[in-house]
């Protein structure tokens, strides 16, 4: 796609937006830098070649990954479901979407109990007639976290949707296209900012994903022991270490984050 | 228009509160801020409600948490007034820290029980079968007490431990235990005795190995110095003792 890059508009920056906006950088960028003041940048390398803190790490990308995935697969249909069907009661739908997104994480993970676990309403059956555990398990992790962070995706996803002309989708219909071809060929290029946009924030929600993990999986050390859960469980005895864990996640998350807008997003401005 | 004024009348009332909130938190005399252990959460609630019955205006407010939480969250300059730890290591850390007034004293005793689902699903009869990999296990992290206290029991039973999840601490334990989750999990004795209508306890002889001390003080900083007096006098008093054993913990 080719992209049109916007000159501002206008020649001097209103200081109504420009003073909330710096206010608003320094508000999320100060907290992080005392993060960094804190840390004691020696013990970094150390601790990236533990055995427990590379595992941790693996976890938590392969996990947040798999639970990106499943977002993408299920949130985009979900959200094109909201936006273009004319389903009814899709105004309360688009509601409850939303929900997990004020649940407490805690409070997701017990309900993830309560349906997936081992006396479940599913769960019992899950375990009774395949003999499938997800609790405690490294797809328990997954399952946590797609819960927790597909809102993300399907709100920026529907979003986009709803902000995106349907006369092209009309006119691909007119000239005969199928409503699965005009999703693949119209609806999805056009909405991919959004998508791009939506799998990022869910995949940094799930990447740090806690309360319904540690909930809905536990915590064992190389099954479902992610970076969130090895943080907080070294904030028990070792700030220091604790501090050190989360600027190692943090790297690698911003590592992650900018060799893909490199590589797939093509550098937007 | 309309919307707009029932919108501006909801932020108004969602931040007020929250501004009186933030400015009464330097307490008025008449509150009484507790940090206590997250396994004090009945025995406290308990004698809070009676301290507030017996000294009229005055409150107590509650905080639970692990007891190395609340210490570092002390230490921090959180605002309390009295710290009650589940064990004497986290005590130490706020006596080193901010420090307390007086020397800390011990209230109360709990010990490890383990805590089955009600019926016994996965007939567990004592510490051995923690050792069995068919059982699911749920421990506490070795971070916490109770993790600690885990790892006593363990090594005076010789057994090695197989757990499938190792809990941020005995409440979250004792949650997998009450939903069935886990066959058995290693809690205290006070944690049975609070969830008895969906736990039932086992008894096992090396919990002695792994008695817990929980002490109790007045910080040296507390804004009211002298409701948190009062309040552990409270605790140390016959009532107190009363409410503590009630719940499964015994005298120090």
């Amino acid at each position: 796609m080719n992209r049109v890059r916007r000159r501002a508009v206008g020649g001097r920056l209103p200081v109504v937006l420009v003073l909330p906006a710096l206010v608003g950088l320094a508000f999320l960028l100060v907290p992080l830098a005392g993060l960094l003041v804190r840390t004691p940048w020696g013990a970094v390398p150390g601790q990236l070649v533990r055995a427990e803190v590379g595992q941790a790490l693996r976890l938590s990308l392969v996990c947040a990954s798999l639970a990106t995935v499943i977002c993408l697969l299920l949130g985009v249909p979900l959200a094109w479901l909201l936006a273009r069907s004319d389903l009814p009661g899709r105004g309360v739908l688009r509601a409850l979407v939303t929900v997990p997104l004020v649940l407490p994480p805690v409070v997701g993970g017990v309900a993830l109990l309560f349906v997936l676990g081992r006396r479940g309403l599913v769960g019992q059956y899950l375990d009774a007639w395949f003999g499938i555990s997800l609790p405690f398990t490294t797809a328990g992790v997954v399952l946590a976290e797609a819960f927790v962070a597909m809102p993300f995706l399907v709100v920026s996803v529907e979003g986009a949707l709803r902000a995106a002309d349907p006369r092209y989708e009309e006119a691909a219909a007119t000239l005969g296209a199928s409503r699965w071809l005009i999703f693949r060929r119209v609806t999805l290029p056009t909405i991919a900012p959004g998508v791009v946009a939506g799998t990022v924030l869910c995949w940094a929600r799930a990447l740090g994903e806690f309360g319904a993990t540690i909930t809905f999986a536990g915590n064992f050390p190389g099954r479902t022991t992610t970076m969130p859960l090895a943080v907080y469980l070294a904030l028990e005895t070792d700030p220091d270490a604790a501090v050190v864990l989360s600027v190692v996640l943090l790297l690698v998350s911003v590592a992650v984050l900018v060799g893909l807008r490199d590589r797939w997003i093509g550098g937007a401005p | 228009m309309s919307r707009t004024r029932v919108l501006a009348a909801v932020l108004v009332a969602t931040l007020f509160p929250a501004a009186c909130g933030s400015a009464g938190t330097a307490p008025a005399a008449s509150a009484v801020t507790v940090f206590a252990a997250a396994s004090l959460t009945g025995t406290f609630t308990e004698l809070g409600e009676d301290f507030e019955a017996a000294n009229p205006g005055t409150r107590v407010v509650l905080n639970f948490g692990g007891s190395s939480a609340l210490a570092q969250q002390i230490d921090r300059g959180a605002p309390a007034d009295v710290f009650a730890a589940a064990a004497p290591v986290n005590m130490q850390q706020v006596v080193d820290g901010v420090g307390t007034a007086g020397t800390p004293t011990t209230f109360a005793r709990n010990r490890l029980q383990i805590a089955v689902p009600r019926g016994n699903p996965g007939g567990i009869t004592g510490l051995a079968d923690f050792g069995n990999a068919d059982a699911t296990i749920a421990l506490c992290a070795e971070q916490v007490p109770c993790g600690a206290a885990a790892e006593k029991v363990f090594e005076a039973a010789g057994v090695t431990p197989r757990a499938d999840t190792l809990e941020q601490d005995v409440k979250a334990v004792l949650t997998k235990v009450r939903l069935g989750e886990v066959d058995a999990g290693l809690v205290y004795r006070t944690d049975v005795a609070a969830a008895d209508a969906e736990v039932e306890g086992v008894e096992f002889p090396q919990a002695d190995q792994a008695v817990n001390d929980y002490p109790v003080a007045v910080l040296a900083d507390a804004p009211n110095a002298a409701g948190a007096r009062a309040f552990v006098d409270h605790v140390l008093s016959g009532r107190g003792r009363a409410v503590l054993a009630d719940a499964g913990f015994t005298a120090p």
